[in-house]
C-alpha cells in the first residue's frame, strides 16, 4: 500500500514570500495525521498543494500513490476536502447543499445518511444562513464526506468554534478514523492535536521541524511529566504557537 | 447516479435557479420592471383613437340624421338646455331647425373640433334629406399598428432587459461565489468546469422564457404590439442574444474578486449601450460617423433584430447580420473568458 501522501523537496513562493521551503513529508495510510504550526508557517499552502488546488514551484507530490499532473480526475473522486473559511451558498438548504456535492461523485452515501452522520437531521430543511458556526462546520464536513473519501483533508476545522461544537466535531473525526480512513488535519490548537492525531509534523517557516507521535514529542522535551505540545513548540522554535 | 435530477449540471442549474428565485428583489427587477416601464411609457405615448365629437340638436328629425354619422355623439335637448351645453363646452356644435326648414349651426369657428363637427353634421343632415354624392369615395387609414411609439419601445425594452439581467445577474453570482471561496471549494470536488459555466448559461436560458415572453405577451395584450415573425425565429434570436450576453458577463466577471470591481466593469459595458443602442429612441439620430460603432454593439444588434422580427416579420435570414454580430461577441468573449477565468 502506498503512503497516503508523499511530499519531497516541496517549494512554493508567492513573490518574495517563501511559503513552503523544501518540505519533505510522508504520511502512511490509515492515520489521523496532524500538521501543526503557527499562522504563516505554510500549513495551508502545503495542504492546498496536496489537494491539487495550488501548483508547487518544484518538488514531488504523490497523493494515494498518484500525481495531480496525471490523475487529477481520478484523485478528485477519492478525496474529501474541507477548506478554511469557505462560505457555502446562503440561500440553499442543508439537504440541497449536500445533494449538490453528492452529484459530483460517482460513489458515496445518500445525502440523508451523511446529514445524519454529522447530526444535522433537524436542520435538513434549514437554509445555510440560519446555521450556527458549528453547524456550518459540520455541513462543510458533510460536503467533504459525501464522496466516501479514502483521504480527508481538514484545514483548521475547529477554528472559531465554541468548546462544545469543537468536541462534537472531534467525535465525527474519530468516527471517520475508526473506519480506517486517512485524515490530514491542520490546526494550531495543541489539545486538538493531542486528542485526535496518531502522528504529527510541526511546521515552521515552510519546513517540517519535528515529527513524531504527540506522546513521543512531549517525552522528548523537558521533563516529560508536565510538558504539553505547546511546550514542545516553544522549545523547538523559541516562539509561542499563538499570539493570543 | 442514473437519475437525471442527480446529474451535476442539473444540480448546479438548480443552485442558480434557487439563488435567483429566493431573492425576491431580483425577480422583481428582472421580470416586473420591464412590464411597468412598458405600461408607463405606453400610456404616456399612446396614440389616441379618433375623437368622437359631441353635438346637440333640438330637433328629432335632425337627431336621427346626425346619428347616422359615426364621428358624432348626438344629444337631443330642449332649446334652453342645448344653449347652455354649447355655452359651457359640453357640446361643440348645436344644430337647430326653424319652422321653414332652415338649419342653423351654432358653433365657435376658432375651435377646430367645432369646424369639423360643422362639416360632419352638415353632411349627415344633407344625406338624411336625400342628397346623393356624385363621386364615389373610400377611406384607407394609414395609422397602422407597428409604427406607433409603443411598437418601437417594446422590442427595445425586451432587448434592454435581456442585456441588463444577464450582465448583472450572471457577473454578480459568479463574483459572489468566488468571493465566498465557494468556487474554490467546488474546484476541490470532481465537478467539471464546463458544467459549472454551463449551469449559468442554462439558468439564463430558463429565465429567458419569462424575460422575453412576459414583456412581449404583455405588449401584445395591452397595446396590440405585433409579433409578425415566427415564434421559432424569436426563440433563435433570444437564445443567441442570451448566450452572447452571458459570454460577455463571464468575461467581465472572469477576474474580479469583489462585487465593486465587477459592477464597475458591467457599468462600463452596459451604460453606453443604454444610450447608443436605440432602446428609447432610434440610434439613427446619432451622427453617421459613429453608426458603424453603434451597429457593432450587441444590444444594437439585438434591438434591430427584435424590431425587424416583431414589427416587419423578418425571417432569420433577414436578421442574419445582427445574429452575426451577437455570435461574434459570443465566440470572442467566451474564448477570452475561458483563458482568463479565475477559478479560486
Amino acid at each position: 500500500m502506498p503512503p497516503a501522501l508523499r511530499l519531497a523537496n516541496l517549494r512554493k513562493a508567492y513573490g518574495d514570500v517563501i511559503a513552503v521551503n523544501g518540505l519533505n513529508l510522508e504520511v502512511p495510510a490509515g492515520q489521523c495525521f496532524g500538521l501543526l504550526g503557527p499562522n504563516g508557517a505554510g500549513k495551508t499552502t502545503t495542504i492546498e498543494i496536496c489537494e491539487g488546488l495550488t501548483t508547487p514551484d518544484s518538488g514531488v507530490v504523490e497523493v494515494l500513490g498518484r500525481t495531480w499532473a496525471r490523475d487529477a480526475a481520478a484523485l478528485r473522486q477519492r478525496l474529501g476536502i474541507q477548506l478554511q473559511d469557505t462560505q457555502l451558498a446562503d440561500k440553499l438548504t442543508v439537504f440541497e447543499t449536500v445533494r449538490l456535492f453528492r452529484s459530483f461523485y460517482h460513489h458515496g452515501p445518500a445525502p440523508d445518511d451523511v446529514i445524519a452522520l454529522v447530526q444535522l437531521e433537524e436542520k435538513r430543511a434549514a437554509r445555510v444562513i440560519e446555521l450556527s458556526g458549528g453547524q456550518k462546520q459540520r455541513l462543510a464536513l458533510a460536503c467533504a464526506l459525501v464522496g466516501d473519501p479514502e483521504l480527508l483533508f481538514l484545514d483548521e476545522p475547529t477554528t472559531g468554534l465554541d468548546p462544545q461544537a469543537r468536541r462534537q466535531l472531534w467525535d465525527l473525526i474519530d468516527t471517520f478514523r475508526k473506519a480506517g480512513k486517512t485524515i490530514l488535519l491542520t490546526t494550531h490548537y495543541m489539545d486538538e492535536a493531542e486528542r485526535l492525531c496518531d502522528d504529527l509534523a510541526i511546521m515552521d517557516r515552510g519546513q517540517v521541524i519535528a515529527r513524531g507521535t504527540p506522546r513521543g514529542l512531549i517525552d522528548a522535551t523537558g521533563d516529560g511529566q508536565t510538558a504539553t505540545l505547546e511546550d514542545v513548540f516553544v522549545t523547538l522554535t523559541g516562539r509561542h504557537l499563538r499570539d493570543d | 447516479m442514473t437519475r437525471l435530477a442527480d446529474h451535476p449540471l442539473v444540480q448546479l442549474t438548480l443552485v442558480r435557479v434557487r439563488e435567483f428565485t429566493r431573492e425576491p428583489e431580483a425577480v422583481f427587477w428582472s421580470l416586473l420592471f420591464p412590464v411597468l416601464i412598458t405600461v408607463g411609457l405606453g400610456i404616456a405615448f399612446q396614440s389616441r383613437p379618433p375623437d368622437v365629437l359631441k353635438v346637440a340638436t333640438t330637433s328629432a328629425t335632425l337627431a336621427s340624421s346626425l346619428r347616422l354619422e359615426p364621428g358624432l355623439d348626438v344629444v337631443q335637448l330642449e332649446p334652453v338646455a342645448a344653449a347652455r351645453q354649447l355655452a359651457i363646452g359640453g357640446v361643440v356644435l348645436l344644430a337647430e331647425q326653424s319652422a321653414d326648414g332652415l338649419v342653423t349651426y351654432r358653433y365657435d369657428d376658432t375651435n377646430p373640433e367645432s369646424r369639423t363637427a360643422r362639416m360632419l353634421a352638415d353632411r349627415a343632415i344633407q344625406r338624411g334629406a336625400g342628397r346623393a354624392d356624385p363621386v364615389a369615395t373610400t377611406d384607407m387609414l394609414v395609422q397602422e399598428v407597428g409604427s406607433r411609439y409603443v411598437d418601437f419601445l417594446v422590442p427595445g425594452l425586451v432587448g434592454l432587459g435581456v442585456m441588463t439581467n444577464t450582465l448583472w445577474g450572471l457577473s454578480f453570482s459568479i463574483v459572489d461565489s468566488r468571493r465566498r471561496k465557494l468556487t474554490k471549494r467546488l474546484m476541490a470536488t470532481p465537478m467539471s468546469r464546463a458544467h459549472y459555466l454551463l449551469s449559468y448559461l442554462v439558468w439564463r436560458l430558463l429565465v429567458l422564457v419569462v424575460e422575453v415572453g412576459v414583456p412581449v405577451a404583455f405588449g401584445a395584450w395591452a397595446f396590440g404590439v405585433p409579433v409578425r415573425g415566427s415564434l421559432s425565429a424569436l426563440v433563435v434570436i433570444s437564445v443567441v442574444a442570451s448566450l452572447s450576453f452571458s459570454a460577455q458577463a463571464l468575461l467581465l466577471a472572469s477576474r474580479a474578486r469583489t462585487i465593486e470591481a465587477a459592477s464597475g466593469l458591467v457599468n462600463l459595458m452596459s451604460v453606453p449601450m443604454w444610450i447608443l443602442s436605440g432602446v428609447f429612441f432610434s440610434a439613427q439620430r446619432f451622427p453617421d460617423a459613429v453608426q458603424p460603432f453603434i451597429a457593432a454593439l450587441p444590444l444594437t444588434a439585438l434591438n434591430d433584430a427584435l424590431r425587424a422580427h416583431m414589427l416587419q416579420g423578418a425571417s432569420l435570414a433577414e436578421v442574419a447580420p445582427q445574429l452575426g454580430v451577437l455570435a461574434a461577441w459570443l465566440v470572442i468573449c467566451f474564448a477570452l473568458a475561458l483563458r482568463l477565468f479565475r477559478w479560486r
